[in-house]
């Protein structure tokens, strides 16, 4: 009895301590983010600013090397037009390997997971080559077009196929709909919490990705909003304040949508990650 | 016309997949041929390289210090994250598993740095929590004991960095594993559980071995594969906390990031041999992954 409390004490005060370190950058990034730019390197530390400066907000807004606001812009647009494209293409892709017939289906379906095993991070230099030849550098299209075609989406779509009801699927074809119709009208609306799942990963995948858009983004007017505040961070003389506000600035969106959307997530992450 | 049915089936097949296919064609299947007929070419500041060296890129990068060390820097940097991510993601969805109340509030807590990017953290790892001057929060906990403020990532003996790299990859990839580790606990089945109770009340830990752990073993390699996958690929929190204006020290460069300096930083703009070193690392963990294969695989038939 006693051992059981102890033991039960124990576990909570851990868990409350990691809780607590989890959570300690995200104040920092608010702490730091609302203080004068003294105060941040002020030799004695104060758990909050004295003064909240609220007017870092728009000195961060009207920075003249680092276009924040169209930074901001950009990363919506290349993760909105990304993930609806993934989700048409990929889902296509996926539903066309788990049902249509076709003798090579296997052997395609193959040559598709082969490209798994090469990450991606490896033909970034080829991939920059391709994306420069045509012309899409410092481009949305670059930044955009190449991530549509996710061998990992699709092979997730696959599996999530495989498993849908084909009674449903059938009914439609009774009632003389086309494979397309079919798809169109009924497995989709019937798989929106799927697809929503997806998009979730896909969302937060574009609007953190780094690399690629470091290749591909070189000028300012393009630069995502990870490329600014890299560009900040590892610039000379950083202003650290505004650097802070600029990064909780940049996961705010993020993280409200992870807040409403979380049901979703966990379960794709738990589906991708346990058959992947 | 009429089209036959099988050959309605195949044009709807084309059609459901033919666009994905055009991409990753283009997007894929060609940057790696290119990437392997670049190798063979001295591709200096050009995408069109003339001057066929057939495998003197390769035989660089086998002999050049900084490729070979970059290999060195991944396999210290997977052999500290890949265990310690492992061991805390699983006592982490242990204790959110055991939890009666409160369990949404935990996860969520733990999770929520998934929403974090690597530029965002290395930010809050570089200028605060590890900032080398007073003012940093590490720096000021051990001011509270007395000792002088400590340059983090400077410091290359002993390589105090690799605690900032380390912790900063930590905080953003523990809940995703956690999240997996959980949802694998709750498929468990509760009879085991009660049959071991059965067998005589054991200790908790002797549950957990001989129970949990082998009911977990189909989560636990994914886990480790997909940790040891995305370790090899490590770009972003090295480039931004080891780098600035000043460029990048030479120490703790990971492959990408000494790949990236070599075919598109400022200077180097070498792809000819950019692309032997991205080929010798494709081989590599190809090498490794079917290795690996084997190793589980055997496993598999030495349990059953």
């Amino acid at each position: 009895m006693n051992s059981a409390v102890v033991k039960a004490a124990l576990r909570w005060t851990a868990l409350i301590v990691a809780a607590v370190l989890f959570l300690l950058p995200f104040y920092l990034l608010l702490r730091n983010g609302l203080a004068s730019r003294a105060e941040i390197t002020a030799p004695d530390w104060t758990l909050w600013p004295r003064q909240v400066h609220w007017e870092n907000f728009s000195r961060l807004f009207s920075l003249e090397d680092v276009p924040f606001a169209r930074s901001l812009l950009n990363s919506a647009v290349v993760a909105t037009l990304q993930t609806l494209g993934l989700l048409v293409i990929c889902s296509l892709a996926g539903y066309g390997f788990a049902r249509i017939p076709y003798r090579h289906s296997k052997t395609v379906f193959y040559a598709v997971l082969a490209t798994l095993m090469i990450p991606t991070s490896v033909t970034f230099v080829p991939s920059f080559v391709v994306v420069s030849t045509l012309g899409w550098l410092s481009d949305l299209r670059g930044l955009v077009i190449p991530g549509l075609f996710s061998a990992f989406s699709v092979f997730l779509f696959r599996q999530y196929f495989l498993d849908f009801p084909r009674e449903l699927e059938e009914a439609g074809r009774v009632d003389g709909l086309t494979r397309w119709g079919v798809f169109r009208r009924i497995v989709v609306p019937n798989s929106r919490g799927f697809f929503a799942a997806i998009a979730v990963i896909s969302v937060i995948g574009s609007w953190n990705a780094f690399l690629w858009p470091l290749i591909i983004a070189q000028s300012p007017d393009s630069w995502t909003v990870q490329v600014a505040l890299s560009g900040l961070l590892t610039s000379q003389n950083p202003q650290l304040n505004l650097l802070f506000l600029a990064a909780a600035v940049s996961i705010l969106p993020i993280v409200l949508l992870f807040a409403f959307l979380q049901r979703y997530l966990v379960r794709g992450v738990t589906e991708s990650g346990l058959k992947g | 016309m009429k089209l036959s049915r099988k050959t309605r089936e195949t044009l709807a097949f084309w059609g459901f997949v033919g666009p994905f296919l055009i991409g990753l064609a283009v997007f894929a299947y060609l940057p790696i041929g290119w990437s392997v007929y670049l190798s063979f070419f001295d591709a200096r500041n050009t995408v069109t390289p003339s001057v066929f060296v057939g495998l003197d890129n390769y035989a660089h990068m086998l002999t050049d210090g900084p490729f070979l060390a970059s290999l060195g820097t991944f396999s210290v940097f997977a052999l500290a994250i890949v265990p310690l991510t492992f061991v805390l993601s699983l006592a982490l969805a242990a204790g959110v598993h055991q939890l009666r109340f409160a369990r949404a509030f935990f996860r969520s807590v733990f999770f929520l740095p998934f929403a974090c990017s690597y530029v965002v953290a290395s930010l809050i790892w570089k200028t605060s929590l590890f900032s080398g001057v007073r003012y940093g929060l590490a720096n000021t906990v051990l001011g509270l004991f007395g000792a002088d403020p400590v340059a983090w990532t400077g410091t290359v003996d002993p390589p105090l960095y690799w605690i900032v790299l380390v912790t900063a990859r930590l905080w953003l990839q523990l809940g995703f594993y956690m999240i997996l580790f959980l949802a694998a606990l709750q498929r468990i089945p509760g009879r085991l559980y009660e049959a071991a109770w059965l067998d005589g009340a054991k200790p908790a830990w002797q549950v957990f071995r001989h129970i949990t752990l082998p009911q977990l073993r189909a989560t636990s390699v994914a886990v480790l594969l997909l940790n040891l996958i995305n370790a090899y690929q490590a770009f972003d929190e090295f480039y931004n906390i080891m780098g600035d204006s000043r460029g990048y020290p030479p120490f703790a460069r990971p492959p990408l990031v000494y790949l990236y300096y070599t075919s598109l930083g400022s200077g180097g703009q070498d792809l000819g041999r950019g692309s032997a070193g991205a080929v010798l690392l494709a081989l590599l963990i190809a090498l490794v992954t079917l290795a690996q294969g084997r190793l589980f695989r055997f496993d598999r038939g030495a349990l059953s």
